[in-house]
């Protein structure tokens, strides 16, 4: 099965492996969800959605419905 | 040559601290206006950096790219690609903030491709040290090809540097700093041969979007070069890869962060504020502290005000000579004033409260707490930025639904924003309030008409899910969904922003809707103090020869003539026909009157009852609370504002629409009069039923 941004648990990292480019909005790609960059789950708001993203650097939240479109691989320490 | 004139436009993301910049480069020097045709806000600001030279500064909305998705990113580009743009700027000024330079250094890589002067400013210098940040900046001088200026608008230091290289923009390179027309380069020679005037950023923004450009035929470029819709996305995604790629390889040696210094205060507040209990506790004492402070601790303010234009109509009416023009003065125009300052405490500390919440990061917060549960109503986690920005004013809070991204949820906020308690409403719930309402302490602390105030805002709120709920029944809208919100660094306001803001918003309100309020005030006293037939011109012989006056003493006596002659003036006269409509509702016709006058806007109902009174008695001296308060209704001899007919009037207002301009925005970001035209229907027919429910079971 595909790993993607909302199977990360809590302070999990991950790596972006790659995405449908027609269903992720451009603007967030602007923000730095592209392919190789780095990806950390900060918190997840209270019941289950939106998710509170470091994409690249940028804290950003996005919701579920989007997460589940971006495949990744986790970072394991 | 007498002097130069440079135009400047300052750029830059979001939550940058453009605005700062933008505050210490003009000061009070501003001018806020709209850009014609639409309702973006348009900021310009005027600085002297010598005493020859001068700068127009623009400040343009925020955007993370030159890839427009909204109307306020559209303003950007049309001026950055209309060379014959009076405000075309001589140097563009691109600010970003230190924490966020890799994401705010692609909106500077694509500006530099338009080939404009480019300045980069990185703001918020004084969080590097904190962050373990440091800049090698003749590295990423060079490698931009630009100048920089290290500013920080807070310990206000670079703002100096800055204006000197504004001075010197004719040194700076116009060279673009990267090539990103190698993501395809057979398809970007062909452009550039087919078009060999043209800057190839400009025809390749003008292929990828929606903007008008007076120079090219947009549909030769259209036909020739047209690919498929996703086929240009991948491109514009090659292109974003290409330019992050430039600017991580930038970054890698310009800039270091030494993790082991960087404190990370954000993080551990953020896992309370936004935390599943502790986040909406916080949020919502949050609200309830603001509304308890606007009520309060604007009472004394508005009290002084409200005596001051009582004692000033006085003296007014006793020191100029007798005639039409002092009871014009002292009956219209001075009530009319007064009626637009005592909103002055009110406003401005909503303005207050809200540019705080904003300023601090804090209203991302919120949204990203709020989303799941406004989805359930068919809004957006964005929409609680519109809901809570109507309590201050519908018009820019509607203004405010630009950045929800999908139309379905954002039309839905639109509709039900005017729900919201906005300012407007304020001054009539705090005067019935306080006429109906004692001013009890509840459990200890709170206040009983606090504590009322706070329960007709969440009323409004209720409201507003609910329509939202029902709309997104009956609306049968499908749009593509998508939410991205970015999550600031959490920051102290600056005392400077937050300051310029109230001043702004607070003077807009008294020379915007003031002018209004002032000339419906003139109106009334004209159409009170003025009537025809016999009833009106005859008033002093009918009162003093009916039987049951005869022994009355002089002063009762005229204040019978004035009432009766305020009856049967025009005003009394178009009141009394729609007498019959609102009597199930608890209103005499004055109220009628008020309510009609309001319909353009709420906030003349205070100043026409004050205007009302003023011309129906004969003693000026008194506050508009205080004359009220001792209305009598003539047939039941009851106060006319009892208990029941002020509830009735306090739900009348929490529905109904009654704003002209919110109405005329509603038009525009809808584009059709269709929408507009429901909420005043829809709205103003609830209240009117609301309001018959509510005084039938209470009277």
């Amino acid at each position: 099965m595909k790993t993607t941004i909302n199977n990360l648990k809590k302070g999990e990292k991950a790596i972006i492996k790659s995405f449908d480019v027609d269903i992720i909005p451009l603007k967030l790609l602007e923000m730095g969800c592209l392919p190789g960059n780095k990806v950390e789950l900060i918190q997840i708001a209270p019941f289950g959605d939106p998710l509170f993203l470091n994409i690249n650097d940028s804290l950003l939240a996005i919701r579920i419905e989007t997460a589940k479109e971006i495949e990744v691989e986790i970072i394991k320490n | 040559m007498n002097g130069q004139n440079i135009n400047v436009a300052l750029i830059g993301n979001p939550n940058t601290g453009k605005t700062s910049v933008f505050n210490h480069l003009t000061g009070l020097n501003q001018q806020v206006g709209n850009y014609p045709g639409i309702t973006v806000e348009k900021k310009i600001g005027f600085c002297k950096l010598t005493s020859k030279i001068k700068a127009n500064i623009l400040d343009l909305p925020g955007t993370y790219s030159l890839n427009a998705c909204s109307m306020d990113e559209n303003v950007v580009i049309e001026l950055l690609l209309n060379k014959n743009d009076k405000l075309f700027p001589d140097v563009a000024v691109v600010v970003s903030d230190v924490e966020n330079l890799k994401r705010n250094l692609l909106l500077f890589t694509q500006i530099k491709d338009l080939e404009i002067p480019t300045i980069l400013v990185i703001n918020m210098a004084d969080r590097m040290k904190y962050k373990g940040i440091s800049l090698d900046i003749p590295y990423l001088e060079t490698q931009l090809k630009t100048k920089i200026a290290l500013i920080s608008t807070r310990k206000n230091y670079g703002i100096d540097e800055l204006k000197e290289l504004i001075i010197n923009y004719k040194s700076l390179s116009v060279e673009p700093c990267l090539n990103a027309s190698n993501i395809d380069p057979d398809y970007f020679n062909n452009l550039r041969k087919a078009f060999p005037n043209q800057l190839l950023y400009k025809l390749w923004l003008v292929i990828t979007q929606d903007v008008n450009f007076l120079n090219l035929d947009r549909k030769e470029i259209k036909n020739s070069f047209t690919k498929s819709h996703s086929d240009l996305k991948k491109l514009q995604q090659k292109e974003t890869i290409k330019r992050y790629q430039f600017i991580n390889d930038v970054l890698k040696k310009g800039l270091n962060v030494n993790t082991a210094i960087a404190k990370d205060f954000g993080s551990k507040l953020d896992r309370v504020l936004t935390h599943k209990i502790w986040g909406y506790v916080i949020f919502f004492a949050v609200l309830f502290v603001i509304f308890q402070a606007i009520f309060n601790w604007s009472k004394l303010p508005m009290d002084i005000i409200d005596t001051a234009f009582a004692t000033l109509s006085t003296i007014a009416s006793e020191s100029l000579p007798k005639g039409v023009m002092t009871n014009l003065i002292s009956q219209g125009i001075i009530p009319g004033i007064g009626g637009i300052l005592i909103f002055i405490p009110q406003i401005a500390f909503l303005f207050l409260f809200i540019s705080i919440l904003e300023e601090s990061g804090y209203m991302s917060r919120v949204v990203f707490l709020m989303d799941k549960i406004m989805r359930k109503f068919g809004l957006s986690g964005k929409s609680v930025v519109p809901l809570i920005s109507g309590t201050a004013c519908a018009i820019p809070a509607i203004m405010a639904t630009r950045n929800i991204e999908n139309w379905k949820e954002r039309l839905i906020t639109i509709l039900v924003t005017p729900f919201t308690t906005c300012s407007a409403r304020l001054p009539v719930y705090a005067i019935i309030i306080g006429l109906i309402i004692p001013d009890n302490p509840v459990l200890g602390i709170l206040n009983l008409q606090g504590l009322t105030l706070m329960f007709l805002y969440l009323l409004g709120f209720g409201m507003a899910l609910f329509a939202a709920y029902i709309l997104n029944i009956i609306l049968k809208i499908e749009s593509k969904s998508f939410f991205v919100v970015e999550m600031p660094h959490y920051k102290l306001p600056l005392f400077k922003n937050v300051a310029i803001n109230v001043i702004e918003k607070t003077k807009s309100f008294v020379f915007g809707a003031g002018k209004i309020i002032l000339a419906i005030s003139i109106i009334l006293w004209f159409l009170a103090s003025y009537g025809f037939g016999n009833n009106f011109k005859n008033a002093d012989t009918i009162i003093a020869s009916q039987i049951e006056n005869q022994n009355l003493p002089k002063t009762e006596l005229s204040n019978k003539i004035a009432a009766y002659k305020l009856e049967n003036s025009y005003i009394g006269i178009m009141g009394k026909s729609i007498e019959p409509a609102i009597a199930p509702l608890g209103y005499d016709w004055k109220i009628g009157v008020a309510i009609i006058s309001s319909f353009a806007a709420r906030e003349v109902f205070v100043g026409t009852l004050s205007t009302i009174y003023s011309v129906g008695s004969s003693a000026n001296n008194s506050t508009i609370k205080n004359k009220m308060a001792a209305e009598i209704n003539p047939v039941s001899k009851n106060k006319i504002f009892n208990f029941a007919t002020g509830i009735s009037l306090l739900l009348f207002y929490v529905f109904a629409m009654q704003c002209a301009s919110t109405l005329a925005i509603t038009k525009k970001e809808t584009n059709s009069w269709k929408w507009p035209f429901g909420q005043l229907v829809f709205m103003s027919g609830l209240a009117y039923l609301v309001a018959l429910i509510a005084f039938q079971i209470l009277k």
